[in-house]
């Protein structure tokens, strides 16, 4: 993707498919209300047009319009036209329009997981994709359906084939919907937040794939994403969208350089950026947490005696301290079992090894030993939804924990918290669905707060968050930390965020810590390879950004089960000097 | 799959042994006194007590239990006191009937169940879904007795389509079984309904319809396998609801299945077959439950069973 490349394509090529003043209306009580509302595009052969917006903004509704799968009866087309060669496709009939879904216009989804079916095999829907448009036999189906796994690079097709999608990891999973979409040679691909679930290393081959084939077969691409950093990466043209209208439009390089409209600049404005904060020096404190040689293991049953015939190995042999007042950032990406370490620290899961929270072991405590340690230790999850009580009041999930205790005074504390996270005492009286996203994590955070704890866990806590919310919870979070000289150990998978918020970092590889070091350390002077690696897939939010031409990783990551008695290979950390630690090896 | 039915049998073994334990309890503690319905009520104390004594009825329960058990591990399910013969033959011969009523019911009760279900849910909200539904509603609260009375007398007796009671035909089994069916189908098409509607918000129906699919296939191919499994869940739990239906259908219809010989014994105390009767149904139960759990991860790969 060079410069040259990009100017040969965009809008001086004819327009495969043109969006013209389309409205999206949803029909409530008080009559139609737009989602989407006189929007306006074109896209032309062999471009990437990104949708960027945050969510809310309609970027997804237009996506659904566009192969009319809007949910009927309540949401539909009001007004303007989507013409695809020379036909309005928001006027065809539902026949003529399934005629046209997944042969000239194909989407990818979100989810991996869960957008292939569970109960047929990957062979079965790619074919059945290909025989519901074209006259051609089982067999032939099958053929062209291997070789559209083979064009995806997927490692052992021919297995795959009959393979279910549980049996796939997520990365394999979405790589099987680009086969599929792409199957029938689409002119359009529409491409919803198609990285959005997997891990970064992951999502660089992805995004690298989409890139390749659609040098290779001339696809139109619509990219609809919230990442800054993937719009940077793979777009000719972007539009900004917020509120269900188009906010600015641009070519790449214009909107990440010379944004025109305050929402386009706020947005960019809040994007993490690796390296952006400058170093701080952690301070010297005692260790409020104090982890040695921490494991956690799973038994697998099986047998007629269900006797334990495998442990799945979560955590291996980890050890590193948190100091009062820092913040500790573990990372890692999925399954590497960053969250079971944060799961262990509050007793939620058994371990072996030494965890100490303030001088005391955290195993084996019961009553009102578990009740003090919760005092001292507080969790803030991912899904700010899910860790709210619906039929509570806000007040009272704040004020929960203080009754717990027996603390008094509960309602004027609960009320100062809420102050304290931006929220107002009237509010209290509400129920969580009355917040938004980002203000339900706050009030997860106030709760957290309310027992004045020496240390948060801050388990995945801002990644469902768009960025702008985002940025508020981050400087929010910061904020309380100076405050309460609370210590955060925070646990992502983003690296971004994770450097701008950390003052020390470990990194995490199938159940054991590879590298550990000050932010600058890690960042800065990354030893590891699985780090290095880590770094280099971030994508940046900068098109002008030239990425070394890497080697391309493929592979997947190595099962953390192991038969009883055998388990993976234990990495030794040595010290590169100044506390900076590094693994000698890959576990495996 | 080796190790998991075998599990699964010695479990079910266990279960039937406490199934046999808790019977033979209560019909121990039950005040009405089988000896009397033997001897008649003219009999003299004394031939009362030789017949007790014969029976072994006045031995301590844990003897008699243990003569029961020791008798069962043998493949013996004692003699009927009234009928003078082997319960295993009288339970052996009529089972057949039963188990055809109860398959040709489970039939119906899907076949209704789970078409009424796909049509409630895919036109959620609108007349007809309600009509389902209160329809589905009405057979579950109708008592079993009431719907054969009224099969019976619709079908059978004004329009004659099919006999009133009986065995040996097609004909036969219709009535019985479909009022058998319609409670369960009852469930089953709320069940099926919420299941459907459920699978038809996931990410991969919309998949299936952004390649371009029919409407027919996405729904037959894509949405039902996955709505239907948790009815097969429920199927080997519906067979003991059932167990307790067929006592009445099959007195209402005169079939002459083991609900039929258990409603009899059950009127003259006649604890060996009472008690035949209940193992054989708890066996079928215990299989059932098996048999569905074996079917599901058929359906679905990634139930795994072990």
């Amino acid at each position: 993707m060079t410069a040259s490349a990009r100017s040969m394509t965009g809008a001086d090529t004819a327009p495969v498919l043109s969006v013209e003043n389309l409205t999206v209306s949803v029909r409530t009580e008080d009559g139609l209300q737009p989602l989407v509302s006189g929007l306006t595009f074109v896209v032309g052969k062999g471009e990437t047009l990104a949708i960027a917006g945050e969510s809310g903004s309609g970027k997804s509704i237009t996506s659904l319009a566009i192969m009319g799968l809007l949910p009927p009866p309540a949401v539909g087309v009001t007004g303007g036209s989507v013409r695809l060669g020379g036909t309005d496709l928001t006027t065809l009939s539902e026949a003529a329009m399934r005629r046209i879904r997944g042969d000239r216009i194909a989407m990818i989804f979100q989810e991996p997981m869960t957008s292939l079916n569970p109960v047929l095999t990957i062979g079965m829907q790619l074919a059945e994709a290909i025989r519901a448009h074209e006259p051609v036999s089982r067999g032939e189906a099958h053929k062209r359906a291997l070789a559209a796994l083979r064009q995806v690079l997927l490692s052992e097709p021919e297995r795959r084939m009959i393979q279910y999608p549980h049996e796939l990891s997520g990365g394999m999973r979405q790589r099987v919907m680009i086969a599929m979409a792409l199957a029938l040679r689409p002119e359009v691909l529409i491409a919803d937040e198609p990285t959005t679930a997997l891990d970064v290393t992951v999502q660089r081959e992805v995004l690298d794939l989409l890139r390749d084939l659609q040098r290779d077969l001339g696809t139109a691409i619509i990219l609809i994403t919230h990442d800054m950093g993937v719009v940077a990466e793979m777009a000719d043209r972007v539009i900004v969208m917020r509120a269900g209208q188009m906010v600015e439009e641009g070519g790449v390089g214009d909107i990440f350089a010379r944004p025109q409209m305050p929402y386009t600049q706020a947005l960019l404005a809040a994007v993490p950026r690796m390296g952006s904060t400058a170093a701080r020096v952690a301070p010297k404190s005692d260790p409020i947490a104090r982890l040695s040689d921490v494991q956690v293991r799973y038994d697998i049953h099986g047998g007629i005696l269900g006797r334990v015939t495998a442990r799945v190995h979560a955590v291996e042999h980890v050890s590193f301290d948190i100091h009062k007042g820092e913040t500790f950032a573990l990372v890692g990406e999925s399954g590497c079992g960053k969250s079971t370490i944060a799961k262990a620290m509050v007793g939620l899961v058994p371990h072996e090894g030494r965890i100490e929270i303030a001088g005391q072991a955290v195993q084996g405590l019961a009553g009102a030993a578990q009740k003090a340690l919760t005092r001292r230790v507080q969790i803030v999850f991912q899904d700010p939804m899910a860790a709210l009580d619906p039929r509570m009041t806000v007040g009272n999930l704040v004020a929960e924990p203080l009754v717990i205790h027996g603390i008094g005074g509960a309602k004027e504390r609960a009320a100062d918290l809420m102050a304290r996270v931006g929220l107002t005492a009237e509010q209290m009286d509400r129920y969580p669905h009355e917040f938004s996203g980002g203000q339900r994590q706050r009030i997860c955070i106030a709760r957290a707060l309310a027992l004045q704890p020496e240390l948060i866990i801050a388990d995945e806590a801002v990644s469902a968050l768009d960025v702008s919310v985002q940025a508020q919870v981050l400087v929010l979070l910061k904020a309380l930390k100076e405050e309460f000289g609370v210590a955060i150990l925070f646990i992502s998978h983003d690296m971004a965020v994770v450097d701008s918020i950390s003052d020390r970092v470990g990194v995490m590889y199938l159940g054991q810590l590879v590298e550990r070091g000050t932010r600058a350390q890690v960042f800065g002077n990354p030893l590891h390879p699985y780090t290095q690696r880590l770094i280099a897939a971030v994508p940046v939010p900068d098109p002008a950004h030239v990425r070394p031409e890497a080697r391309r990783l493929g592979g997947e990551v190595p099962s953390p089960v192991h038969p009883v008695g055998q388990g993976p290979q234990r990495v030794v950390l040595r010290d590169a000097g100044d506390g900076h630690w590094v693994a000698n090896a890959l576990p495996g | 799959m080796a190790a998991y039915l075998a599990r699964r049998l010695i479990e079910s073994l266990l279960i039937l042994l406490g199934v046999s334990f808790i019977t033979f309890f209560l019909l121990y503690v039950l005040p009405a006194d089988p000896v009397r319905q033997i001897a008649g009520r003219s009999a003299t104390p004394e031939t009362v007590q030789i017949i007790r004594e014969q029976l072994g009825l006045d031995q301590p329960f844990i003897v008699q239990y243990g003569r029961y058990l020791g008798g069962l591990v043998q493949g013996d399910l004692g003699r009927s006191y009234l009928q003078k013969t082997e319960v295993a033959e009288l339970v052996w011969s009529r089972l057949p009937a039963t188990l055809l009523l109860m398959v040709a019911a489970i039939f119906c009760e899907l076949l209704i169940g789970v078409t009424l279900g796909v049509v409630a849910a895919l036109s959620r909200g609108r007349p007809l879904d309600h009509v389902v539904m209160v329809g589905s509603f009405v057979a579950v609260s109708a008592p079993q007795f009431v719907v054969s009375l009224l099969l019976l007398y619709v079908f059978a007796v004004k329009l004659g389509w099919f006999p009133i009671g009986g065995y040996g035909t097609f004909a036969h089994l219709v009535l019985p079984a479909l009022t058998l069916g319609l409670l369960g189908s009852g469930w089953y098409s709320r069940m099926m309904r919420s299941s459907m509607i459920d699978v038809l918000r996931q990410d991969f129906v919309r998949t299936a319809r952004a390649k371009g699919l029919t409407r027919g296939r996405v729904i037959l191919r894509h949405a039902l396998p996955n709505a239907i499994l948790p009815i097969i869940a429920m199927i080997g739990i519906d067979i003991g609801v059932f167990m307790g239906g067929i006592v009445v259908v099959e007195s209402v219809f005169g079939w002459p299945g083991i609900g039929q010989l258990a409603w009899q014994a059950i009127q003259r105390v006649d604890i060996p077959i009472i008690m035949g009767v209940t193992l054989v149904s708890a066996t079928t139960i215990v299989l059932g439950n098996l048999l569905a759990d074996i079917i599901c991860p058929m359906i679905d790969p990634r139930i795994k069973l072990r």
